[in-house]
């Protein structure tokens, strides 16, 4: 089997290598793809057919399929037909083929494609007709396939035909077109593997070490894209419009409404209804919860924090005592010289006026009246910066006892003289000097220091004083000493009754004095309007004096010719001797201390717009001024008998004389046991006044009519001044006449001074304190022999303590109800007292109605009871004999 | 019958406003309308309109968290002194009080 194939092989294989010429003269196919290659497949037709008697079904049937044809008449068809017959394609076999027979086969199933078949070599014939071995070789062969794997059969490789298309190869590949270039770099053996040394080099520094190669546009290589990628999207179509509403102008609308409310009708209505009723009953119970929690505990205080003082202490806490800080003395003057009232500057800091005043008892000044006519009395304005000299020095009639800054112009003074006039200054003009304080402290060096008596006459010691203003009339003002100058607040005024009015000038435009001649007297610095001829012919006549050209001309209208607006006489009755008022407290005083910002405020205002208000105080009466009600006209009055006045200044009508008359004192206490130099108002409560006067402190409440809230006892030495601190509510100053000053703390203790400190050698005339600012409080304290001592107030006395004012306010009125019991238990006993009374009273009749019989029953009975005893004691002596066996008897 | 409840409303309203503390007492109607006040006009005026719009509010949150809940009471703690109010279907009773001293 394995040979026969391979022998076909061979025979293939050898036929493959030639070239195949295309032509005609191919050689005829045959059957070599299927392993028989000396098959050549031929086409009879019927005729060939009939010619050489193979005619199908006829001569080659199926049982014998060949027929041997001979080449003769192979030869002799292709000399009769040549290229017709049908044996022309296998011509050349026929004619190589050596035997002389062809093997022609029939092929019924057209095995080989076409209906006949010659078989070319002889030995195919041969093998054909003996195929007996063929089918068993086939049979063999088929039998061994199915055991067999496929066994495989390498492709036969045939002569390529072309059919075109090494053209499309030829394109696409792709050749060199250019000859590439081959170097050859050598190097030394040596060379390799050597450490590499690297270097910069700067290009342009060595020539031709780069060849540069620029780019240049090529047109060559500019593309056109004439092709493009691009994404659309539809997308809606999206317009935007806008529009503005018509602005037509602008109007200001306003809108009032009030709110919705009931009539009376409706709210009683509802007020009776059942529904409010239940309501109220319903909710009454969680409201009164409510409102009691509160009044248990107030649940949202912070103990922590109130337990805690303010920590922000300035300065030693354990300090306590006043520091010393200047003093003020005048050495200029002759004669030694008391300080009579003390005044800080409203508004510049550390300017401090004083006023002097002469040690002289009255009868020396009698004497030495001459003498003390030449000396000036003055107002001195001393300044921290500048201990020895006084910045300004007001001059004055004579001896001024007190005085006070207008609270709505500091530049305007009043004072209180020792001959009854009230004295006014207009220190405008001389304000710009003592404003820059700090300045002055240059000049005060370039002054030499020099006694007065060595100065010489014609010096300008003249000019150095400031003359006044305006004085009061001698005959229609006070007769003696002025004891007591206040400036009323710019908020009211009075008339001659003393009824009170709106002030619409916004200026203090009047002012309150008392004085010595046991009267009141309220001015008022505006022009009167009430004209006589006979004051005109007087003012013609003072007219005529000459006026010193510096003096301001705010006043002139007052000047010597000034009337006190109304005068009130504290009288005592029916009795010559009148009270005799030393200070005054209104009710409406003016808290000069806590009003610096609002006079800063005024004068501010004043230099920016219009004139002073002063210089045309004419204006200011044109005003109709409208009444004021409910006002308090009362006011306290200490006088020298140490009794303190509450008192009313509004006149009333005198029912048998017609005329306006004072009314009598509302209350009238005698607490002290000398005259009352301090009657005043607390700085926070408005109602709370202290009165300093003989040898203890009182402390009072407006209103309450039963006595002081507080009464101290005598003090050791004489009370002699006292102010409040401007700060501390419960703490005030009292000077001693032996130069101690005694600090009262309310807080501490209500029964003694907490601390008691000495300034001095002589008694203290005057203290007044200042406040400059949280850190700075001063403390002036004027001295008998003319000294002025500032000290500085420390931060324990300056500063209050958390709630000190509501712990005052309870301490105020926790006295005030003890006055209250004290009134009730004073009441009771009372009471008790009568009770008692009567019953005794009682008791004392019923004696004398008890009856004789009674008496004689009473008696009797004693009697028996005395019998018996005298029995009994017999009877126990043994001395009675007779009953003793009669009591056996009855016993048995 | 009539009379007996006035009095009871007044004695009510009395009663509370003698506690301690107590500034001002007044009833005022479910739409902020007073009926009844110890202050003046203008001051109720202010105070029923602002708190019954508070308490409307308050209500509705209330209500609105749980609305099985209702407002019962509400109270106000400022600086200066405490507002109560104690609301119901058609009135409102108001009071304000000075815890502290």
């Amino acid at each position: 089997m394995a040979p026969k194939p391979q022998k076909r092989k061979r025979a293939k294989h050898a036929k493959t290598k030639m070239p195949l010429p295309v032509g005609e003269e191919a050689e005829p196919l045959n059957m070599e793809s299927m392993g028989h290659p000396e098959i050549y497949p031929l086409v009879l037709t019927t005729k060939t057919q009939e010619i050489f008697n193979c005619r199908v079904d006829e001569d080659v049937t199926e049982e014998q399929p060949y027929k041997l044809i001979k080449k003769e008449d192979i030869f002799a068809d292709f000399a009769n037909r040549a290229a017709v017959s049908d044996f022309y394609p296998v011509k050349k076999i026929v004619q190589e083929y050596p035997g002389d027979e062809l093997l022609l086969v029939y092929d019924r199933d057209f095995k080989y494609g076409l209906n006949f078949y010659v078989i070319g070599t002889e030995e195919g014939k041969e093998n054909y007709l003996n195929p007996p071995e063929l089918p068993e070789e086939q049979e063999e062969y088929k039998d061994h396939i199915p055991e067999e794997t496929y066994i495989y059969k390498p492709p036969i490789s045939k002569p390529w035909v072309s059919l075109g298309s090494e053209k499309e190869i030829e394109e696409e590949s792709v050749k060199e077109s250019t000859k590439q270039i081959t170097y050859m770099i050598s190097r030394k053996r040596s060379e390799f593997g050597a450490p590499i040394k690297f270097s910069d080099q700067n290009a342009s520094s060595v020539k031709d070490a780069y060849i540069e190669c620029t780019a240049y546009p090529d047109k060559n290589f500019t593309l056109k894209q004439l092709e493009r990628d691009v994404g659309m999207q539809v997308v809606p179509q999206i317009k935007e419009t806008s529009t503005q509403t018509r602005w037509t102008c602008p109007k200001n609308a306003t809108t009032q409404y009030y709110p919705r409310e009931f009539l009376e009708e409706e709210k009683e209505a509802l007020g009776q209804s059942k529904t409010l009723t239940e309501f109220l009953n319903g909710v009454c119970t969680s409201v009164e919860i409510a409102l009691q929690q509160n009044e248990i505990m107030n649940t949202f205080i912070h103990d922590w924090k109130c337990l805690a003082e303010e920590e922000g202490t300035f300065g030693d806490k354990t300090d306590t005592h006043l520091k010393e800080y200047q003093s003020f003395t005048d050495l200029h003057s002759l004669t030694e010289k008391m300080i009579t009232c003390v005044s800080w500057h409203p508004v510049i800091y550390g300017l401090i006026a004083v006023s002097v005043a002469v040690r002289l008892s009255f009868e020396e000044r009698v004497h030495f009246s001459g003498k003390l006519l030449l000396q000036p009395s003055l107002i001195l304005f001393w300044s921290f910066s500048d201990p020895i000299h006084p910045q300004l020095m007001l001059e004055s009639p004579d001896d001024i006892f007190c005085f006070q800054f207008c609270p709505t112009d500091p530049n305007i003074i009043a004072g209180g003289c020792i001959n009854g006039q009230v004295v006014m200054w207009d220190i405008t003009a001389h304000a710009d000097r003592i404003e820059n304080i700090k300045a002055g402290g240059s000049r005060s060096k370039k002054v030499t220091l020099k006694p007065m008596f060595l100065l010489e006459p014609e010096s300008n010691k003249e000019e150095m004083y400031i003359r006044h203003c305006a004085v009061s009339s001698i005959e229609s003002g006070h007769r003696k000493v002025i004891t007591d100058i206040h400036w009323l607040p710019d908020t009211f005024e009075i008339n001659r009754l003393g009824n009170v009015f709106e002030n619409r000038s916004g200026i203090s435009c009047q002012l309150v004095t008392c004085s010595a001649d046991c009267t009141i007297c309220f001015w008022d610095i505006r022009p009167q309007k009430a004209v006589t001829p006979q004051p005109q012919a007087e003012k013609k006549k003072e007219e005529s004096i000459e006026i010193p050209f510096d003096i301001p001309s705010t006043f002139l209208h007052l000047d010597l010719s000034w009337k006190p607006l109304s005068k009130i006489r504290l009288s005592k009755g029916e009795t010559t001797l009148d009270h005799c008022p030393t200070k005054l407290s209104l009710s409406e005083d003016n808290l000069l201390y806590k009003a610096q910002e609002k006079i800063l405020a005024q004068s501010k205002a004043v230099k920016a717009g219009e004139m002073n208000p002063y210089q045309n105080l004419e204006n200011a009466l044109s005003n109709i001024l409208k009444p004021i009600d409910d006002f308090c006209t009362k006011f306290f009055v200490g006088t020298e008998e140490g009794e303190v006045i509450y008192t009313d200044w509004k006149m009333e009508r005198d029912p048998e004389t017609g005329r306006f008359m004072a009314k009598k004192p509302v209350s009238l206490y005698t607490v002290h046991d000398g005259a009352v130099h301090t009657v005043q108002r607390s700085p926070f409560y408005k109602d709370i006044i202290l009165t300093v006067g003989g040898w203890n402190v009182a402390i009072w409440k407006e209103g309450i009519m039963t006595g002081p809230l507080l009464q101290s006892c005598c003090a050791p030495k004489r009370y002699t001044s006292g102010h409040w601190s401007l700060t501390r509510p419960g703490v005030f100053y009292i000077g001693r006449e032996d130069g101690y000053i005694d600090i009262w703390d309310l807080l501490e203790k209500t029964h003694e001074p907490a601390q008691s400190q000495n300034i001095c050698i002589t008694m203290i005339m005057y203290i007044k304190p200042w406040t400059f600012s949280a850190k700075q409080q001063f403390i002036a304290i004027a001295d008998y022999y003319g000294t002025l001592h500032i000290l500085e107030i420390p931060w324990t006395l300056s500063h209050p303590s958390t709630n000190e004012v509501s712990s005052i306010s309870h301490y105020f009125e926790r006295e005030v109800k003890h006055l209250e019991y004290v009134e009730q238990r004073k009441n009771i006993r009372e009471q008790e007292r009568r009770e008692m009374e009567l019953e005794l009273e009682k008791k004392k009749v019923k004696t004398f109605q008890k009856s004789k019989e009674q008496l004689e029953a009473e008696l009797k009975m004693d009697y028996e009871s005395y019998l018996e005893l005298e029995k009994n004691i017999l009877s126990n002596l043994g001395l009675t004999k007779v009953k003793d066996s009669k009591s056996y008897m009855e016993l048995i | 019958m009539i009379g007996n409840d006035h009095a009871e409303v007044e004695e009510t309203l009395k009663r509370i406003q003698s506690h301690k503390g107590v500034i001002g007492t007044m009833v005022v109607n479910a739409e902020g309308i007073p009926i009844r006040t110890t202050l003046d006009n203008s001051t109720t005026v202010q105070y029923a309109g602002l708190l019954h719009q508070l308490t409307m509010k308050a209500k509705s949150t209330v209500r609105d968290i749980d609305p099985q809940n209702d407002l019962t009471f509400l109270r106000i703690r400022s600086k200066k002194h405490e507002i109560m109010v104690a609301p119901d279907k058609e009135y409102l009773l108001i009071v304000i009080q000075n815890p502290c001293e």
